[in-house]
């Protein structure tokens, strides 16, 4: 799997590490219900079979969090983008 | 058709024409007490143990391509109980016992072959971590051993002892851990289920739920609208997508783990070796063939293949533990997918849906739980309690906090 | 003798010679063990897996089912090789397979008499009884009988490669139609790698007889090779397999580098792995010709057509000296009648079909050859293949033949465009599969498309090079396709001769028959799925290359639902096989991973040091000196040292993090239970930091060296994930805090002295007028100064061994001149190296928690360190850290242990149940976590996680281990077993 870093260019999945789902969001903690919304964002998944937007990590690169859009049923990888929404780092 | 050495020679000497269906090829009915979605190992094993267990025949199990075509035949045949955690150590336990006499319930040959599970160890914590775990074993009535360097030298001397980087320094026995023949255990239990009157299924999709209010009383299939009393999904690898048919979102990914076979070789292993510095396990089938895995690629897949890292990985695991088998060729190698919990143990629990269980989570352990999981499964279908080595197993558990994480590594399925 | 007088793609001049079960035979260069076998009449070359009869060669390709030896010996010897496509080499050693005592004298053979009671299914209806008989007799014995050849006698000797290639096109197979797509692609100017699995170039046009442009066809391969060789932009690979498509365009390919010599070159490794990346990729990879089934197929001299036509065409072998066809399609004449022109005697044709094309009714004739149209193979005899029945029509010809050619036609290789799921088609005309949805950037070309015309080659693979290079940007040439022949290939589907006499074999390997398949359809396993399974019909090592299509058209004739719904064969990687080796590369032994060495390391080895694998470093373990006698009695000596005078040791291993911003304070309140943006400057503070699910996940000390500007450190074994951590925190979670993090682990080298002496040696090492006094650095005091005559360093009084102790880190390279100037100021109280695992008894003797109790699996609270939590505050993992599961009062928590008889030693994993009670599951109350003899104590003592153990101080349990037999009264008590108030630390 080839995954277009957009700092480093096309690099081997091998060179990043995978934390899941992006969607999920940390939720506000002073938020009433937050412990079944924090259970929800810890614990739940769509899990979908089809295209995923997903967090990888450059460990063996920029040190970017990346979100990666990729088909969980093909692997086809049809972009990446900084998680941090100011791109900060393409300096 | 009772299989006997008596069968087998009337058959040979009628040219093997005697031989009937190992289980009927069923239509569905409109109704059932109880649907399995499911023909997998678990889902075929559930529907035996309802029928032969609780009396409960009106069964059918349903299978959207041909029973035993998923992770069941997708497997790399393991068979052990040596867990840490009390959530889990009885349930794998009961597993095994279930194993034991599995020939003799199904009256099919599923080739149960206790050859002995090895976890090596490389280092004090790691041997401690073991003798932590086989103790555990211990006090659950397992039988566990800890052995040291040479105490593994004397079963596998051919392991890389001189020139490691991670020197073998002894390893976690349970002798009564082996291998069974997987595609036999499906077909076993399928003939098994069918003989007690359980329909078998194939072909036919779920595609969604019959529901009242709430309570789920159905399901839809491409083959037409069933009803029944209570709906089982044993559906690992695709838990989240059925459940999501019943509006449930679950603390489950899908992950590819990927599995190897070579070519057939002169017996060289006798039973199951793990490496304990790197991901690979080994075990040489009765056909010859090394049958070998690692780690899941990580990363959320129903692709049911992997890449080339992890089969450099485990290849590299492989001649790290036993260079002698650099020549050896890799012949097969394909992916299954996994049902990753969130806490690396499986789930076998109501749903929030009324009529609706579930039979998930297994991660890469699902064919060793096939019995027991089908038995307790079963229990909780006819019962609506769970079964005592199962009750752990807990959908809730993750709200509450009492989860079962034999790792440690929290709620990252890609790490369990 | 039956090489050929002349012709053949081979070097006459250089005989090779070569042995096989022993016995000499002499081959020549360029001749594979296959074709050396045939030239010196061995037709006998192996046995089968389950009913041990005589096999010989069927094919002249990587598809060989039968013809499978144990190549070399002793710890290089490589099972299950394939004759035909192993190059002959001066001295190369084969040896038969699957017999005993002899190839020629089978013992097992006598499996042949059961057979018929050995049907598929066979050992899952029976040895059942008694159930202990399955592991002490059945199964030994069937596992000694299964098998092919044997593994190697020892380690691998030779070595292997990995390798990373990068192209716009990369062409698979350099038959007709991928030289003409690589010659395409790479005119048009796109980086081309052209990659074959033959040591000789060019396909089947080193093995037929055609004419292009008005040369021979193998003349216009080589000139076609030497044409692209001669282009920069193009590399051509041959020995090299492409296995597998992986994902992104990642190629999986084996080069055998070595593999046609004796011994690797020196310095050259046997195989090398490639990984290609492709921007697109033509399969030009050819067909492969299947079998008809029939009883008796298997004997040996039973041989593909075009095999035969190989042997003679390519390595100048007659294959047999009177040979008959068995074919139902036009391609297998022209096989015919080129071994006819090589000089084979060729005493019938017998086609299924009643009716030939004319052309092929009138060469034959020619050529003398008799014709038996609407003809079957009704049964063989002999040994090796001595007569053949052909029955036509009411009629039944026994004819006196050596060799049989056989073809069924030809099956595509699909297999690579299988890898990512896709299914092959069924073609009706052409009764084969070809390929169905594709893998992205994978297009095919020839005969591995159903395309199996030269002419229909040629054209295909100048479309798929000319596409290939168009999509990568670049613009195709011109056609310029060669003059060929656009060749009959006619042919009726015909699988299975029905009534045939004696076994016929549809898996040759796996000894799977007609029958075997027809038991699969009465008991219902009649899916291809389970038909495969059920049968292990193609499950052997050609994995079904020649047989998955005729089982499945076989079934398909019982289910009589046609083949197309009966299903369709799908393969998995490898294409072919693949050393386990050539996938590890280099990563094997002490190169299995590489190894982290701590700056001080080279003064640590000086010093005696016995070193430990920790993760991926190896860190000194203890100091051994001479008279001692085992590792306790150093560690003792080096503990003692520490408490009464001064050590040190190098605690570079530890994560360090550098963390700068205005916001460095509030990010690490977030990701800390505990509170650091009030953290004075110049002070450091034990930190804690739980995962998002409330557990914990890692602690430390974390510095304040400025305004903005904090230093953490980490625990070894966690130093990456941490980080990690906090990039995902800062990145993802909370993007807008102004925070920088770095790595600095490796940057800065890190030696903690300790004991009561440790300030007098510090003195001894900054530089003049640097105050390092306990006012000026007190306890948990951080200082910027300088060492060693100007060297910049971060000096933090920091103890994890309870003792006076600082942490002095320099710039890595200065690592080890701050261990030997330390040695040096630490002489007068004669400072002691110390290890690991006396760092381990001291943190043990404080009771510190570590990696055995920050397992993943424990709450702030079980560590007793639940009073850390500011619950002022929101931090990482504190809402589910609130969850009753993790809050449970009975939840085992830290305590400290020692044996109530001081002379009893405890052991980490022994579990904790009541004295006087039993030993099981209901009764566990938690585990021993750590354990050390502490020389200050005079006694073992432990650290464990026990059921509410903080209220239980004093109470006693036994430590139960019974897989090392131990079971110790032990007493609960404080974690800390020495100066619990931490007098000496301020010291």
């Amino acid at each position: 799997m080839r995954i277009p870093c957009p700092y480093c260019g096309p690099r081997d999945s091998s060179e990043f590490s995978y934390l899941g789902d992006a969607a999920p969001t940390r939720p506000d903690p002073a938020a009433p219900g937050a412990e079944d919304a924090f259970f929800d964002y810890v614990y739940l998944r769509d899990n979908p079979a089809g295209p995923l937007e997903e967090l990888w990590f450059h460990a063996s690169g920029c040190r970017q969090w990346l979100k990666v859009l990729r088909d969980t049923r093909t692997h086809l990888i049809s972009g990446a983008v900084f998680a941090r929404p100011k791109a900060e780092v393409a300096r | 058709m009772r299989y006997s050495f008596l069968s087998v020679l009337l058959n040979g000497l009628s040219g093997q024409r005697g031989w009937k269906p190992a289980w009927r090829d069923a239509a569905p009915k409109p109704a059932y007490d109880v649907v399995i979605v499911g023909g997998g190992g678990h889902g075929l094993a559930t529907a035996y143990y309802l029928a032969k267990v609780h009396g409960i025949r009106n069964v059918a199990v349903i299978e959207k391509g041909v029973i035993g075509s998923g992770n069941a035949g997708r497997n790399t045949t393991i068979v052990r109980s040596n867990y840490l955690l009390p959530g889990n150590e009885p349930f794998y336990e009961w597993s095994m016992k279930l194993w034991e006499g599995l020939e003799r319930e199904l009256n099919y040959n599923a080739m149960v072959s206790q050859r002995g599970v090895l976890n090596l160890y490389h280092s004090d914590a790691q041997r401690d971590a073991y003798a932590r775990r086989g103790n555990a074993m211990r006090l659950n009535g397992v039988d566990s051993e800890l052995l040291d360097a040479e105490g593994v030298r004397a079963m596998y001397p051919f392991l890389d002892f001189a020139n490691a980087r991670f020197p073998i320094r002894g390893g976690l026995l349970q002798r009564r851990g082996g291998t069974a023949r997987h595609d036999a255990v499906v077909w076993g239990y399928a003939r098994a289920a069918d003989r007690l009157g359980v329909d078998i299924i194939q072909n036919c999709e779920v595609t969604g739920f019959l529901s009242e209010g709430s309570t789920i009383t159905g399901v839809e299939t491409t083959r037409g609208p069933i009803r029944a009393g209570k709906v089982g999904l044993a559906v690992a690898g695709s838990s989240s997508r059925v459940a999501a048919k019943a509006g449930l979102r679950l603390p489950i990914e899908s992950h590819v783990l990927q599995a190897f076979v070579s070519e057939g070789l002169k017996p060289l292993i006798d039973g199951v070796v793990t490496f304990g510095a790197g991901h690979f396990y080994i075990s040489q089938s009765d056909k010859g063939g090394l049958v070998f895995g690692g780690d899941i690629d990580g990363y959320n897949s129903y692709a049911q293949r992997g890449n080339l890292p992890v089969i450099e990985d485990v290849a590299e695991g492989g001649m790290a533990l036993m260079p002698r088998i650099g020549r050896v060729r890799l012949l097969r190698h394909w992916g299954g997918i996994m049902d990753m919990s969130m806490d690396g143990s499986p789930i076998i629990d109501r749903t929030p849906r009324p009529g609706l269980y579930l039979n998930a989570g297994w991660c890469y352990g699902g064919f060793k739980a096939t019995p027991a999981s089908g038995w307790c499964f079963a229990h909780l279908l006819a019962k609506d309690a769970p079964h005592e080595t199962a009750s752990a197993m807990r959908l809730d558990r993750f709200r509450t906090g009492h989860l079962i994480d034999e790792k440690g590594v929290g709620a990252q399925p890609n790490l369990h | 003798m039956s090489r050929l007088a002349t012709g053949g793609l081979i070097d006459r001049s250089r005989p090779l010679a070569f042995t096989f079960d022993g016995r000499r035979y002499t081959g020549f260069a360029g001749d594979t063990l296959a074709s050396a076998l045939l030239a010196n009449d061995v037709k006998l070359v192996g046995r089968s897996f389950k009913y041990h009869r005589p096999r010989g060669i069927v094919s002249a390709g990587p598809e060989e089912p039968n013809a499978l030896v144990e190549l070399r010996s002793g710890a290089r010897r490589e099972p299950n090789s394939r004759a035909t496509v192993t190059e002959l080499y001066e001295g190369l050693e084969a040896t038969s397979q699957n017999r005993w005592p002899s190839l020629d004298l089978d013992i097992l053979s006598v499996n042949r008499l059961v057979a018929p009671f050995l049907g598929a299914g066979f050992y899952y209806k029976t040895f059942m009884w008694p159930s202990s008989f399955w592991e002490k007799l059945y199964e030994p014995f069937i596992r000694r009988a299964a098998g092919l050849g044997r593994a190697a006698e020892g380690d691998d000797p030779d070595h292997y490669e990995k390798a990373n290639a990068f192209c716009d096109v990369l062409v698979i197979g350099a038959g007709p139609a991928g030289l003409m797509a690589a010659k395409t692609a790479a005119l048009a100017g796109a980086r081309v790698i052209l990659a074959d699995e033959d040591a000789l170039p060019g396909g089947r046009l080193n093995a037929e007889t055609h004419e292009i442009d008005g040369a021979p066809g193998h003349a216009f391969a080589a000139a076609t090779i030497a044409e692209l060789g001669a282009l920069p932009n193009v590399r051509i690979m041959t020995r090299t397999s492409v296995f597998g498509v992986y994902d992104g365009g990642t190629y999986g390919a084996l080069e055998r580098v070595s593999d046609h010599l004796r011994e690797p070159l020196p310095f050259q490794p046997r195989q090398r792995l490639w990984r290609i990346v492709a921007r697109r990729a033509v399969l030009a990879a050819g067909a492969i010709e299947r079998p008809i089934v029939f009883g008796g197929n298997d004997r040996p001299g039973v041989m593909a057509a075009g095999a035969v036509e190989t042997y003679a065409n390519r390595y100048g072998v007659a294959a047999a000296k009177r040979l008959a066809v068995f074919a139902n399609n036009d391609g297998a004449w022209r096989s015919a009648f080129a071994a006819r022109a090589a000089g084979i005697e060729v005493a019938a044709i017998a086609d299924v079909r009643p009716t030939i094309a004319p052309a092929l009714l009138e060469r034959a004739k020619a050529l003398g050859i008799r014709v038996i149209a609407g003809g079957v193979v009704a049964g063989t005899a002999g040994k090796t293949l001595a007569r053949i029945d052909i029955a036509s029509g009411s009629r039944t010809d026994r004819i006196a033949v050596d060799g049989l050619a056989v073809s069924g036609g030809w099956s595509p290789n699909v297999h690579l465009t299988c890898h990512h799921g896709g299914r092959p088609v069924w073609r009706e005309d052409i009764a084969a599969f070809v390929p169905g949805a594709l893998p992205p950037g994978l297009s095919v070309a020839g005969a591995a498309g159903g395309t199996f015309s030269l002419a229909g080659a040629f054209r295909e693979g100048f479309e798929a090079g000319a596409a290939a290079a168009r999509d990568t940007g670049f613009a195709a040439p011109a056609l310029d396709a060669p003059r060929a022949e656009d060749e009959s290939v006619a042919l009726a589907a015909f699988w299975h001769v029905a009534g045939s006499r004696g076994p016929a074999f549809v898996d040759p390997q796996n000894d799977v028959t007609a029958k075997d398949v027809a038991i699969a359809h009465k008991e219902g396993f009649r899916s291809v799925e389970l038909l495969k399974r059920y049968t292990t019909l193609g499950m052997a090592t050609d994995q079904g290359k020649t047989s998955n299509v005729t089982g499945l058209a076989i079934m398909a004739e019982l289910t009589g639902a046609g083949i197309e719904a009966t299903g369709t064969t799908i393969f998995r990687p490898p294409f072919t096989p693949v050393a386990i080796g050539a996938l590890a590369g280099h990563h094997r032994g002490t190169e299995f991973r590489p190894v982290r060495l701590t700056p001080t390391h080279g003064w640590a080895d000086e010093q005696g040091a016995v070193f430990i694998e920790t993760g991926a470093w190896l860190r000194a373990q203890y100091f051994p000196r001479a008279g001692e006698s085992d590792w306790l009695e150093s560690v003792n000596r080096e503990v003692k040292a520490v408490r009464s005078g001064v050590g040190m040791i190098d605690v570079s291993t530890f994560g360090k993090i550098d963390l700068q911003g205005p916001d460095a304070g509030v990010f690490l309140d977030r990701v800390y239970i505990n509170t650091f943006s009030t953290l004075a400057i110049s002070k450091a503070r034990y930190g804690v930091m739980l995962r998002e699910d409330g557990m914990v996940m890692d602690d430390g000390t974390t510095a304040r060296l400025g305004e903005q500007h904090y230093v953490m450190t980490t625990t070894t074994a966690n130093a990456a994930k941490v980080f990690q951590h906090l990039e995902f925190c800062l990145q993802v979670l909370w993007p807008e805090l102004d925070v920088q993090l770095a790595s600095i682990s490796e940057q800065w080298a890190q030696i903690a002295i300790a004991g009561p002496r440790a300030r007098e040696v510090l003195v001894g090492v900054v530089d003049p007028g640097t105050d390092v006094s306990d006012s000026a650095l007190p306890f948990m005091g951080v200082a910027e100064a300088r060492v060693l005559g100007g060297v910049k360093a971060r000096i933090f009084r920091v103890s994890f061994s309870g003792e006076l102790g600082y942490e002095i880190a320099v710039p890595a390279r200065r690592g080890e001149d701050l261990a030997r100037a330390l040695m040096a100021a630490g002489a007068p109280f004669d400072i002691t190296p110390y290890g690991v695992e006396a760092l381990g008894v001291m943190r043990i003797e404080k009771g510190h928690v570590s990696g055995n109790e920050l397992s993943g699996q424990t709450t702030a609270g079980d560590l007793g360190l639940g009073r850390m939590a500011s619950t002022k505050k929101d931090y990482v993992g504190r809402i589910m850290a609130a969850r009753p599961g993790l809050t449970d009062p009975e939840r085992p928590s830290l305590a400290g242990f020692r044996p109530v008889n001081p002379a009893e030693r405890l052991r980490a994993g022994a579990h904790f149940v009541p004295v006087g009670g039993p030993a099981d599951a209901a009764h566990d109350q938690g585990y021993m976590t750590s354990v050390a003899y502490s020389p200050n104590l005079g006694h073992w003592i432990g650290l464990g996680l026990i059921r509410r153990g903080q209220e239980r101080i004093g109470e006693k349990v036994r430590a139960h281990d019974p897989v090392r037999g131990g079971d110790v009264e032990v007493e609960i008590c404080a974690p800390c077993f020495l100066d619990p108030k931490g007098e000496r630390l301020r010291g």
